[in-house]
Parts: C-alpha cells; structure tokens; sequence
C-alpha cells in the first residue's frame, strides 16, 4: 500500500429512518406502525453515536440510562449486553422505546442534535428489547433469597409494575391487585395497539409472573378490599392506581349519543377491542366526522383511531397553536401524514344535537388568537368576538386531561390529599403520610409519562425495600 | 373462573337466576351493589346487580333478564360452568334507614334488585308495603320472596292475569292516598316505569330512591359512559349511584342515553342467533 493513499474521510451517516407501514395504509388498521429497525440499520444508527464521555443523553433521561454504554454494544453486535445493560435501569424498554418523549428527554440533550439531527435514541432502545423478545434467549434474572416479607402492589400500569419487578429481585413476595381485568394501566386500556402492541405488554406482565408475582386482576381496592385491610396481610402497599378520571368540557349537550370521554373512547377500542366488534361485544360508535377535543398524546392517539375505525374526517380541535401541542412530536407527524385535519385556536362553546335520536350532529366552535404569555410561558389563547361557527361532527372524544380517581383515596383514611386530590407523597421515596404505604406514578403527580411512573417506582421500590429490611 | 353452581329459569325462560361462586365479593357485598361480569375472552363487561348473598357459603347470586346478545350468551351457561370475570362488589349500598312506613314498587326484572333492599328496610323496623308488577302471570319473579319481605304486597299485571290489571303507579298511588305516613318510596323497574312512579311520589311529596340503569364499562368511575344528570349535574352512576334520588333524575336523558347503540346491540344479537359457534361472534371463544 502506497503511503500516499490516505484513508477516506469518514462518511457522515445520516439518522437511520426506521421503516414503516405507508400513511394511506395505516390509516385504515390497527397494526404497529414502524416495523422497527433490522439489526443492520441498529448498528448503522448506533454507529452515529460519538461516545461522549460526559453524555448529556443521560441528564435527559428520567432514570439515566447508560446510553452511550448500551448503544456501543448495539454498534459492536452485542445485542444481549445491549439489552442487559437497558435492564439495570429501565424494566420495560420495549415500551419505553415506543413512548417515550424523546425529543424533550435524551434526543433532545444530544450533542449531535446541535447541528444535525440527534442519535435515534428511542428507536435503539426498542430495538434492544424487540431483538431480546424475537431472538433472545428466556432469561430470567437472579433473585435473591426470599426474605418471607409481603408487598402489596395496588395498579398494574407502568410505576406498580416496577416496584413489583423491583421488589421480586430483592427477594420480597408481590402481590399486584388490578381494578381491570388485565393488567398493564394504560399501557393497556389507553394507549393503542397501532403504538404499542398488546401482546408486548402481555409478554411484560407474564415475565413478572415467571419472576413469581401473583397478579390478581379484577380486585377494585377500595371496594373489594381496602388498604387498611391490605395491610393487615402485607407488610407493605404501593399505591400507584394512576389518573383514572375523566374530565369534561363542561359545556352544554355532553349527554349526546356519540360524546366520549378519552378514557371511554380508548377503553372500548383497546381493552374491549371494539374495533373488532361484533366478534368481540363490545361496540363503538363508528363516527363518519370526528373531533377529538385536546392537544396531547392522548389526543392524538383518539384522533388516529377514529381515522381507523372508518371516519371520513377526523379533526383535531385546539385552543392554542400547533407550537404549543403538548404531544410527541412523531405523533403529530403520524397523525398528519395520515390525515389528521387539525383546527388550530379554536374552543367548543357547546355541542349539537339531534333531541329525537339524542345523537350528536355537530360542535359550535369559537375561534381564538394568542395573547400574553400566561403562568405557563405559553401565550394565552383569547377568544375572538362573535366568531363562532359549526364543524358537523357524529362523534366526540374530549382528551383535555384527566384526574384522581377518589375511589381508593377516599376510602383510605389517613392518607394525605393535595388540592386536586392527589396523593401527597415524598418525592425522593414516594412515602405518604399513612405507615407503611407508599405512592407513585399518576395519581401522584398527576398525569404524566410511563418512565415518570417508572422512576417513581423505582425510588419507592427502594424505599420499602430498606424498609423491610432495616425497618424506618 | 367463576363457576355457577345453582341455575334456575324463570319467568318462562326469559329470566335466568345464577349462583356464582365468588367469596371474596360474597363477604362483602350490602344491598343495592352491583358486580360486572364477562363470560369470556371476548365478552362485554355487563353489569347486574347481586339480587342476594350468602357469605357463608361465598356466593353470590344474581337474576337478569335476556335482552340481547351478551345475556343471551350468559343463558347458555349451565352449572359447573361459568364466567371468566367477576368485579365487585361495585357502587354504593343503600342507605337502609329506620323511618316508620314505606312502599317499594319493583317491575320487571326490577324486583330482583328491589327485593334485598326491601328485605333490608324490614329487618331493620320498617312497616313494608310493596307493589310489583310484570305484563302477565307467567314473567312475575320472585312474588313468595317478596311477600316475606313486606308486611302488605299488592300484585298488578298489565294483562289482568294476576292481581290488579294495570300498571304498579295505580296501586303506588292508592297506597299514598290511603296512607299519609309513609316517609320513603323505593321504586325499581324500566325507566318509563320509574319516572312515571317518580310523578306519583312527588304530588304526595314522598321521597323517592330509584336504582338507575346506564350503560358502563369499567365501573370504577374511570371512564365516564355511566353519566346520569341528577339535580342538573354530571354524575357516575357507577360510583355515585346506582341510586338516586328519584325526582332529581334527567329521565328523558337516562332514556336516550340507554339507545346509544341500538343498531349494533342488533347485529350482534343476530350474528349470535346464526353463529352457534361458527366463529363470527364471541359465543365460541
Ligand atoms: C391514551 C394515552 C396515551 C399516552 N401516551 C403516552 C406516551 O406516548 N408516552 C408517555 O410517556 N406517556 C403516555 N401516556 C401517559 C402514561 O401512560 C401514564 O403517565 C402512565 O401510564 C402512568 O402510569 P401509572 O402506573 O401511574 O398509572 P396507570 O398506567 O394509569 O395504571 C394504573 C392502574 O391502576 C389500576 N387501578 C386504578 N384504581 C385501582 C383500584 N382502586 N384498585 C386496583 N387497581 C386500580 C388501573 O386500572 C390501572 O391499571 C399516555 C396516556 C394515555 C391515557
Ligand atoms: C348497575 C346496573 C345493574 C343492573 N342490574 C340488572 C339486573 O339485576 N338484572 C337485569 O336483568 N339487568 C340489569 N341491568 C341491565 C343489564 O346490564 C343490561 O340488560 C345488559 O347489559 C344487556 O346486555 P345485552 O348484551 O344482553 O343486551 P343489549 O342488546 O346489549 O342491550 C339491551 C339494552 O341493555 C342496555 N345495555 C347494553 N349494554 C349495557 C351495559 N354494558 N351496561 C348497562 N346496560 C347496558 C342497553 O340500554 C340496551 O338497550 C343492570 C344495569 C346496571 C347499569
Ligand atoms: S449525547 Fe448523543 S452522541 Fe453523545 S453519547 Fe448521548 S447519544 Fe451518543
Ligand atoms: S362505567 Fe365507567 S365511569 Fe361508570
């Protein structure tokens, strides 16, 4: 070799796409819509990752992953070390990988991101626990000695499933109660199929079992069993029943055939499969023009499954601008690649509807403009005099937020409330003011994000774990 | 599972009572709660009420009449088999309370529900008239249990088959004028029905409870699709109710609310009566 010959200058790779069902397809099913990267596109993306030795990826993220640690192992084809090394901190990456808002946590910090687009952060992730489930081998992690102790776990979503998976490694005996009949929170009942698989949640959920949780689904706490009772049989409780309350606009004619609630609307297609009724029993009203009031990922997932239940027209209806939409930013852009029409800066004043039938036939809308900035630092939506008109809508869901569920809290005495009725807890260890009962998750802070729930989990996990075993 | 072990047909077929085995929900429930039940994988959550208890044995027993396509699949379980879902108990007992006289009117398949909180409000010192009804002899349920839980029963069928031919509201009615002291109506049975009732009681000025019967999923107040308009405000029928206070309720919204899926309730009445498991409903899952 000559020495002239210099080695080719290393060739910029662009962020790695993953493949996905085309828009027009999509848009009328209910299958994943990226198919996830092949192991050749992980290691091509993981390879764009510049290792740094302080990364800010991890400042971004809520249980601080080594990301740069399990990306390497990505890039060198080391996909079982890759996944071990998510497991340390994170207990559902298949999920996380999904879900996350990663433009706002790790992508959004890294250092790539400054003048390029960041490192698929989120996407590698899933592709490390796709692989692992698909490929890998059934591991089990070690377990330590059973310490005799009892936990109860009250909610199956993201924060209760990880103090479970926690507590089983440290050698405790779980015990999770679930108001539904299947466990997973939202992961199940809320968030769609077409985002996130069931069966990944199922495989989660039946891992913690193989660990040797008992799930005992169909248990309301609260009415089947109270926490005082619990805790006559554990030695601990972990309270993590999320923001299971619906919240309404408040405005007239709610009561129409064809208004939903978020909650309702994405029960019925995803816990009850609707969309497959009348195989499955449970109907749907199966609206031609739908507006999904609200601006969040909850919004937009209603939106995208009223386009595959069959709606011509599929409306998003906002108060304030696309640049304050709170929802993750690849969810926007699904929704609009699949004809999402949204109606920015405009507020239902009231619905419309037939009295004879009772159906919904449309909503009044008020457009609005942005004023001053409010307590928030986003401009306040102001409504414009007199501009009223009306969108002919056959169905409603109203996905402007949710809120705390008193069942369990008020028939918990001792527990400490705050204004809106959520629990008041410690924020380093989810104690609450009641003796041996810990809280995270949504019902907390109110809703928030899976990994949110999951660091929650997390601190609590560790709580009661030094609990039981040095007592307070 | 939860298996049946007792299953009785009544009222000609169109009624069926179950016992179920479910101690944990037996040890707890009061008069006036309800379970959700799904026979299968595939199923509808369906809420009815617990009709009875006993603790001792952990059943629970509930009666329902068939309507349409998920208590038509419930009719074809037999003893020793059983539902993969029971929830509950759910909602709030009723508020039994001594006040001297009342008078609990059931129809229909109401009586199931009525008649443990009539029995209850007996126990505990009240005078009991009641008044239950059906359109003729043969769908009348439950009238020996009832008469050991009134101290006066009065029985009306619309076809005159039996007792009084009319409606329950002619004998609710009588019963008021004869009878200034009582203090509380209890009045269960078809919407129509129970705001017709409701108009009786509030000439006579007399507190009325009635059981509301919405539609719902989950039944834990997390989603919203039970919502009654009760004194004019929003109210989960699931967690604030089943009852209510009679003459505060939004009949006419409960009423078109209870027809939200009519033409889907349809279809998937008829795939079941075609499918005999055939695959193209949940009867074979
Ligand atoms: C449609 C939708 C889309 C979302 N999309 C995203 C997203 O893309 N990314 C993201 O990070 N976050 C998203 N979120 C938010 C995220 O799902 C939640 O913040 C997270 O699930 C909260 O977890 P949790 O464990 O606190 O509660 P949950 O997931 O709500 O789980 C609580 C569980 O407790 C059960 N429970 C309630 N009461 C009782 C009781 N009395 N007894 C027994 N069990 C009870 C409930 O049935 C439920 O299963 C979304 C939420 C929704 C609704
Ligand atoms: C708290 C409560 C207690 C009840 N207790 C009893 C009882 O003890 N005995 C009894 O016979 N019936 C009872 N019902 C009514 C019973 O739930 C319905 O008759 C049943 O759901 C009908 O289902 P279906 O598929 O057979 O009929 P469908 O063809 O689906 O419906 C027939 C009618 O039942 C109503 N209905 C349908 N789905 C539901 C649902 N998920 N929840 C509530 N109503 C629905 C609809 O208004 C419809 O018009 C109760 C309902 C409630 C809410
Ligand atoms: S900030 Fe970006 S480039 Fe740096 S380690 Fe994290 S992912 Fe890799
Ligand atoms: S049935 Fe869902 S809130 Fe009552």
């Amino acid at each position: 070799m000559s020495e002239e010959v210099k080695a080719p200058k290393k060739e910029k790779i662009p962020r790695q796409k993953m493949p996905e069902q085309p828009a027009n397809e999509r848009r009328r099913n209910f299958e994943e819509v990226p198919y996830g990267y092949t192991p050749e596109l992980a290691m091509k993306e993981a390879e764009r990752c510049i290792q740094c030795k302080d990364p800010r990826c991890k400042q971004g993220c809520p249980v601080e992953i080594d990301i740069p640690g399990f990306i390497k192992h990505i890039k060198e084809g080391e996909f079982e070390a890759a996944i071990r090394n998510l497991w340390e901190k994170n207990s559902l990456p298949a999920v996380c990988g999904r879900v996350c808002p990663q433009e706002v946590q790790c992508e959004g910090l890294c250092i790539l991101g400054k003048k390029d687009e960041p490192v698929a952060i989120g996407n590698l992730e899933r592709f490390a626990a796709d692989y692992q489930r698909e490929h890998g081998k059934q591991i089990l992690p070690p377990k330590a000695d059973p310490t005799g102790k009892k936990v109860a776990v009250v909610g199956a979503g993201p924060a209760g499933l990880t103090v479970a998976g926690d507590l089983l490694l440290k050698g405790h005996d779980v015990h999770i109660f679930e108001a539904l009949h299947g466990p997973g929170g939202v992961l199940l009942y809320g968030i769609p199929e077409f985002r996130l698989p069931k069966a990944i949640v199922f495989q989660e959920c039946n891992f913690l079992e193989r660990m040797g949780a008992t799930i005992e689904v169909n248990a309301v706490i609260g009415r089947s069993e109270t926490v005082d009772e619990l805790l006559e049989r554990f030695d601990a409780v972990f309270l993590g029943v999320g923001a299971g309350l619906p919240v309404f606009l408040k405005i007239p004619g709610e009561h129409y055939i064809g208004v939903y609630s978020a909650n309702e609307y994405l029960t019925r297609s995803n816990l009850m499969k609707a969309y497959e009724f009348p195989v499955y029993d449970t109907p749907i009203v199966k609206g031609k023009s739908v507006a999904t009031f609200g601006g969040g990922n909850v919004a937009m997932d209603c939106a995208r499954t009223a386009l595959r239940l069959g709606a011509d027209h599929s409306y998003i209806i906002y108060r304030r601008s696309m640049a304050e939409l709170p929802a993750r930013t690849a969810e926007v852009h699904h929704a609009e690649e699949e004809g999402v029409e949204f109606l920015l800066l405009n507020n239902p004043t009231r619905f419309l509807g037939d009295d004879a039938t009772g159906r919904l036939t449309g909503v009044e809308v008020l457009k609005m403009e942005l004023g001053e900035p409010d307590a928030s630092g986003r401009r306040r939506p102001v409504p414009i005099k007199g501009s009223e008109y009306t969108v002919e809508i056959d169905t409603a869901v109203i996905a402007i937020g949710s809120g705390s569920n008193p069942l369990l809290t008020k028939s918990t005495p001792g527990l400490a409330l705050n204004k809106w009725g959520y629990i008041v807890a410690d924020p380093k260890t989810g104690k609450t003011m009641k003796p041996r009962v810990w809280a995270g998750g949504d019902i907390v802070t109110g809703s928030a994000t899976v990994i949110l729930a999951m660091g929650a989990g997390r601190l609590a996990s560790n709580s009661i774990h030094d609990y039981l075993t040095y007592g307070w | 599972m939860f298996e049946i072990v007792e299953r009785q047909e009544m009222a000609q077929g169109t009624i069926i009572s179950n016992w179920i085995k479910a101690p944990k929900i037996a040890a707890k429930a009061k008069p006036g709660q309800f379970v959700i039940l799904r026979a299968n994988e595939k199923g509808e959550r369906i809420p009815l009420t617990m009709a009875d208890t006993d603790p001792a044995k952990g059943l629970i027993n509930i009666i329902y009449m068939v309507v349409g396509k998920s208590t038509a699949l419930f009719k074809t379980l037999q003893v020793g088999q059983g539902y993969i879902d029971v929830i509950g108990p759910l909602g709030q007992p009723t508020h039994l309370e001594k006040v001297g006289k009342v008078i609990c009117v059931g129809g229909g398949t109401g009586i199931a529900v009525l008649h443990p909180i009539t029995r209850g409000l007996k126990q505990i010192g009240n005078f009991v008239y009641s008044v239950i009804g059906a359109r003729s002899k043969d769908l009348l349920i439950l009238e020996d249990k009832m008469k050991a839980a009134s101290d006066e029963m009065m029985i009306c069928t619309d076809d005159g088959t039996y007792g009084h031919k009319g409606f329950v509201t002619d004998k609710l009615k009588e019963t008021l004028e004869k009878d200034k002291d009582i203090k509380l109506a209890v009045c269960i049975g078809p919407v129509p029905m129970m705001k017709f009732c409701c108009k009786v009681t509030k000439e006579f000025g007399v507190k009325t409870l009635v059981s509301l019967n919405p539609i719902m999923v989950d039944g834990t107040g997390m989603c919203g699709c039970c919502r009654v308009k009760v004194e004019g405000k929003m109210q989960f029928a699931c967690v604030d109710g089943p009852e209510f206070e009679g003459h505060e309720v939004d009949w006419d919204e409960l009423d078109l609310r209870l027809r939200s899926y009519m033409v889907e309730e349809k279809v998937s009445y008829d795939q079941f009566k075609e499918c005999h498991g055939g695959g193209k409903c949940s009867c074979c899952s």
